[in-house]
């Protein structure tokens, strides 16, 4: 009985507050907007019995997801999400694999510290390091005036509301979820794999390519996947670092609902970005499946 | 171990440097008396002062510490019992749609579990405000405690939960007596972690929020979207040295507790 209630609890608030919201959203995006509260048509009615629920499916359609594919910000917009996710998770790896790396290569006695340095950004707010980049890259910020005051430039670059700006805010803030897994792998890496690869004639750098590289590589793909796949939906970085013609679909689908209030096209944006998501979030189980069973 | 070879310090300093620089530069320019970020006019504590007076703050402040308390306690309780589900009862229908539940909402973009709650709440007719924050906080900071909570309760030594049962005692005085007080280091890095999520948090709440209740990450998004303002640095540097100082003193308390467990058990094997 004690035990029926353990598992009944949080998987009916699962259900409730998960699931069940979740099936409104495919429903909304079969749905048609109407000027009506809510906005959306048709609506359930309960009082026609059988018919009611006949004429509802009955007028459901994927309509709003061939609106999607028919107009040209929605498909850009997924695309350019994609195209910035994927440039900014090889960015933070180019940033994050040689910190990892220093890291590993501390003396042991340094890396708990070195952890802490690298964890405590993540428990400060999220919003907080986004906005601390709006100071340093604007217009009249201390990036322009420090590169001004040495000469580097004559006039101030625009950085702030450019998709540059976007990466940097990116990297910045997820460089924890990249440097964590690359170090997690690069610190069981035995060292004598490196020593015996120079002894037999493996030049350092290439020691480098051909043993720590694909050692780690669980690592690095997982550390990617960490990074790719929450910034493929983000809204704060673009909405606060990137320019308006910055298009990511996660702002893209924010505006659709609040300023336009279009619900049924606001949940068909919701339910393609999620259906993309599936193929790397299975990759990225896969990936952790096949470390597990390596250590195994 | 060998000394760092010149590539590992400049790296290691190198990126040290950019992850911490920003919010050193942001703490700076906190007590900046000008109100341009990047003109220098004298040390001031005036934003601070100002921050003070601010009530919209205040109050926004107010609904975040509620409804992170809140949160993190409800999503603790939850996130144990999933946890404990997820690692102990290997039988039930329905285990695979639970567990795909508790993951989903990991990788799931903050936008669309935001879409999806509001059009939930909305659908059911209740008033958003407070209760309905706490609802959406709640549920995905459960996943998360979950998760921290598991990774304990798979390590440990299931043979301790077992002798407890052999010797009489019914599973919720096992759970109470012996799983607890071994998984407590987890549960509360899961309760820190989600008052954290929930402190933390904008777009979710943004979408679950009614137009009465603001968190403070909302006031604080509606404030810098237009431009840096030295009162937020304020409250930036507020936030983050409540944070700095919180952290270092729970990994001190947890070092301190390591060396402590070490010692008696180094006492324990002489006797």
């Amino acid at each position: 009985m004690r035990r029926l209630i353990v598992i009944a609890i949080p998987y009916l608030w699962l259900l409730a507050l998960f699931l069940i919201p979740f099936v409104i959203v495919v429903k909304i995006s079969l749905s048609d907007v109407a000027l009506a509260r809510p906005p959306y048509f048709p609506q359930w009615d309960w009082s026609a019995g059988w018919q009611g629920i006949r004429d509802f499916f009955a007028e459901l359609d994927f309509e709003n997801f061939i609106f999607l594919t028919s107009d040209d910000l929605y498909w850009k917009a997924y695309l350019s999400s994609a195209k910035i996710a994927l440039i900014s998770t090889f960015l933070t790896l180019l940033v994050g694999f040689p910190i990892a790396y220093g890291m590993a290569r501390a003396p042991e006695h340094w890396r708990p510290t070195l952890m802490m340095l690298v964890i405590l950004p993540f428990w400060t707010s999220f919003l907080i390091r986004v906005y601390s980049w709006m100071g340093i890259l604007s217009q009249g910020g201390l990036l322009n005036s420090l590169l001004l005051s040495i000469g580097l430039i004559s006039e101030p670059l625009t950085i702030l509301n450019t998709d540059t700006a976007v990466y940097i805010g990116i990297v910045y803030t997820y460089l924890p979820f990249m440097i964590l897994p690359v170090y997690a792998a690069l610190e069981k890496l035995d060292g004598s794999l490196l020593e015996a690869a120079e002894d037999l004639g493996c030049s350092r750098l290439s020691a480098f390519w051909l043993v720590t590289v694909p050692l780690s590589r669980a690592g690095v793909v997982a550390g990617c996947f960490l990074v790719f796949i929450p910034a493929i939906g983000e809204f704060v970085i673009p909405s606060l670092l990137g320019g308006s013609e910055t298009l990511m679909i996660g702002k893209v689908l924010y505006e659709e609902f609040f300023s336009n209030r279009d619900w049924p096209v606001a949940s068909a944006v919701a339910v393609v970005l999620l259906l993309i998501l599936v193929v790397p979030i299975v990759l990225f189980q896969r990936n952790q499946q096949k470390q597990a069973e390596a250590e195994a | 171990m060998k000394r760092l070879s010149t590539f590992n310090v400049v790296s290691l300093t190198l990126g040290f440097a950019f992850l911490y620089l920003p919010m050193v530069i942001l703490v700076v320019y906190s007590f900046n008396e000008s109100k341009l970020v990047t003109v220098w006019a004298g040390f001031s504590t005036k934003w601070y002062g100002e921050l003070m007076r601010n009530q919209a703050f205040l109050d926004a402040a107010l609904v975040t510490l509620q409804v992170a308390v809140i949160t993190s306690t409800l999503a603790t309780i939850l996130g144990t019992c999933a946890a404990y589900v997820l690692v102990r009862i290997h039988r039930f229908p329905g285990r695979t749609l639970f567990s795909g539940m508790i993951y989903a909402p990991l990788v799931m973009p903050d936008v669309i579990l935001g879409l999806s709650l509001l059009l939930l709440f909305i659908g059911v007719g209740v008033d958003r405000g407070v209760l309905t924050i706490v609802l959406a906080h709640t549920t995905f900071a459960m996943c998360y405690v979950s998760v921290v909570v598991s990774s304990r309760l798979v390590a440990f030594d299931q043979s301790v939960e077992e002798a407890a049962l052999d010797l009489g005692a019914t599973p919720w005085e096992t759970f109470r007596l012996v799983t607890l007080p071994i998984i407590a280091p987890a549960v509360i890095s899961g309760w820190l972690l989600a008052f954290t999520l929930s402190l933390d948090d904008l777009v979710i709440a943004s979408f679950a929020a009614g137009p009465s209740s603001t968190t403070l990450p909302m006031k604080i998004f509606s404030a810098v979207r237009l431009g840096v303002s030295p009162e937020i640095n304020a409250l930036s540097t507020i936030m983050i040295g409540l944070v700095t100082v919180g952290v270092i003193s729970a990994s001190l308390v947890s070092k301190r507790a390591a060396i402590q467990r070490a010692k008696e058990e180094r006492a324990a094997e002489r006797t």
